[in-house]
C-alpha cells in the first residue's frame, strides 16, 4: 500500500490532495503512519515502531491501522 | 531626457549618459463589460484587476456597464472612465452605435465582452469592430453555436466528449414526456443562465416557469450525474493552442451555484480534455469548462461557456495572466503558451461596503459616464 506520490502533507499534518482540492488534517498517530508510507516502510515496520515507541499491543495496532487505511483508501489517497 | 522606442535614456548633471534597464511599456485602452461584482459576479472586475498587473503593457481601462448599480462603476483603481451602454436585446445597430461614440473619445484598441448574452452581438459584430480599429479575441460564431447547451450532446459526439445526455423543450406539456427519457433527479436549465435540480415533474413545472420568465425558452433538461463538479478556465490560440489552463474545484457555494471560494488542481486528465478541445474546435479566445468527475474517474462536461469565468483571477493568481495574454493575442501578438501554474492556489470572496456620493449615481444616470 503506498500514498499517491502528489500527496501533500504538511509538518502541522494538513494533508492536501491536488487530484481533488480535498484537505484533511491528521492527528499525531496519522501523521507518523503517513509519514512512515511516504518513506516506503512496511506495515511490519510501521507496527514495531509504533509497538515500541506507544503503549500499545500489535492486535491492537493492526486492527486500528487497518482501519485507518480503509479511511485513506475510501479517500482515494493511497495508489 | 531622450526617448527611444524602448529604453528611457537619462541625462545626468556631468553629461553621461545612462540607459536605464526600463522597457518602455506600450499603454492599450482596453474596453471591459461585466462590471456586476456582485454575489453572482460578472469577470469584468477580475479581468480589469489582471490588466492592471499585465508585464507587457500599461492600460486604460473604459467600463461598459449596463445597470447603473453595477459595482465596478464605483470601485476604486478599477475603470478610468465609465460609460453605460444599452443591452443587446434593444438591438446590435444600437449598441454599435454607443461603442463608436465611445470610441471617438477614447480611441478603444481591444475590447473584452464578458457576458454570455452579449456574446453572439460582438461576435457577429467582429467586422464592424474591426473597421473601427477595435480589437477583440473571441471565438468564431460556428465555435460559439455548437456548444450550446441545447446542442452539447451533439458536439460531445462530433468531438468524443463525454456530454450527459439532454433534451430542449419549449412549453409545459413536453415536461410529461421527460419521465420516459429521464430519470430522476433532473437538471432543469435555462439557455444561458440558472440550472436546477428538480425532483419530481412538479418541481420541473415550478422552474421552467421560473427561468422562461427571466431568460425565455427553450429550456434544457440535462441528466444528472452524481459527482464533483471541476472548472477550467482555458485560453485557445484559435489555431489548435492552448495559451493556458488552470484547473479549480469550488469550496463554498453561493445559493446561486456561484464560486465564493475555490482551489487550483492539479488533475492533469483535465488538463488533457482541455488541451484536447481546443486543439479539435480550434478555440480562440477565453472559456470556462464545467466538468463532473464521477467516483468512476469519468469525466463529464456539463457546459463550456465561451468566455473568461468571474473566477479568472485565480488563474492570475496561479501564473497564468489569461487575460494579458488575451489583450497580446487579439492585437496579433505572438504569445507563448504557459508552462506551468501553481497547484493549492486559493481564492475567497468577500464583500465590502463601499461609500458612493449620490452625485457620481446622478451624473451615471443622467449622462450615461463617470
Amino acid at each position: 500500500m503506498k500514498i499517491r506520490k502528489n500527496i501533500a502533507v504538511s509538518e502541522n499534518g494538513f494533508l492536501f490532495d491536488p487530484n481533488t482540492g480535498e484537505s484533511f488534517s491528521l492527528n499525531e498517530t496519522g501523521k507518523q503512519i503517513l509519514k512512515m508510507m511516504k518513506e516506503n516502510k512496511s506495515e511490519e515496520e510501521i507496527s514495531d515502531w509504533f509497538s515500541t515507541n506507544y503503549e500499545v499491543d500489535k492486535i491492537t495496532f493492526e486492527n486500528n491501522f487497518n482501519d485507518f487505511i480503509t479511511v485513506l483508501q475510501n479517500y482515494r489517497i493511497t495508489e | 531626457m531622450i526617448s527611444l522606442p524602448f529604453f528611457k535614456i537619462t541625462e545626468l548633471q556631468n553629461n553621461t549618459y545612462i540607459k536605464k534597464a526600463i522597457l518602455m511599456k506600450p499603454k492599450y485602452t482596453i474596453a471591459v463589460t461585466g462590471l456586476n461584482n456582485t454575489d453572482n459576479p460578472g469577470p469584468g472586475v477580475p479581468v480589469i484587476r489582471a490588466l492592471r498587473e499585465a508585464n507587457a503593457f500599461d492600460v486604460r481601462i473604459i467600463g461598459l456597464a449596463y445597470e447603473n448599480l453595477e459595482p465596478g462603476i464605483y470601485m476604486e483603481n478599477i475603470t478610468d472612465k465609465v460609460y453605460q451602454i444599452p443591452y443587446p436585446s434593444s438591438g446590435s445597430d444600437e449598441l454599435l452605435e454607443r461603442i463608436k461614440y465611445i470610441n471617438n473619445k477614447e480611441k478603444i484598441n481591444v475590447l473584452i465582452p464578458n457576458f454570455d448574452a452579449e456574446l453572439f452581438t460582438f461576435i457577429k459584430s467582429a467586422e464592424k469592430l474591426n473597421k473601427m480599429e477595435i480589437r477583440t479575441f473571441l471565438p468564431a460564431i460556428k465555435q460559439f453555436e455548437e456548444r450550446h447547451k441545447s446542442v452539447l450532446p451533439e458536439f460531445g459526439k462530433k468531438y468524443g466528449l463525454d456530454i450527459p445526455f439532454s433534451k430542449t423543450i419549449t412549453k409545459l406539456s413536453d415536461i410529461n414526456n421527460i419521465q420516459y427519457e429521464f430519470e430522476y433527479p433532473v437538471l432543469v436549465k435555462g439557455q444561458f443562465y440558472d440550472a436546477y435540480l428538480a425532483y419530481n415533474p412538479a418541481q420541473v413545472t415550478e422552474f421552467f416557469n421560473k427561468i422562461s420568465a427571466k431568460w425565455g425558452v427553450p429550456i434544457i433538461i440535462q441528466e444528472f450525474i452524481r459527482g464533483t463538479e471541476v472548472n477550467v478556465i482555458a485560453l485557445g490560440d484559435g489555431e489548435g493552442n492552448t495559451i493556458g489552463a488552470v484547473p479549480m474545484r469550488k469550496q463554498y457555494i453561493t445559493d446561486k451555484g456561484k464560486a465564493w471560494g475555490g482551489i487550483t488542481l492539479g488533475d492533469e486528465n483535465l488538463i488533457k480534455i482541455t488541451k484536447n478541445l481546443i486543439k479539435n474546435t480550434k478555440w480562440r479566445g477565453g472559456m470556462e469548462l464545467e466538468i463532473i468527475k464521477t467516483h468512476a474517474d469519468k469525466y463529464y462536461i456539463i457546459e463550456i461557456n465561451p468566455r473568461i469565468p468571474a473566477w479568472v483571477y485565480l488563474a492570475v493568481g496561479a501564473g497564468q495572466n489569461l487575460p494579458e495574454a488575451l489583450v497580446k493575442s487579439a492585437l496579433g501578438e505572438k504569445v507563448e503558451p504557459f508552462k506551468s501554474y501553481d497547484v493549492g492556489k486559493m481564492f475567497i470572496r468577500y464583500s465590502y461596503d463601499l461609500i458612493g456620493d449620490i452625485s457620481q449615481f446622478e451624473k451615471f444616470s443622467l449622462t450615461g459616464e463617470l
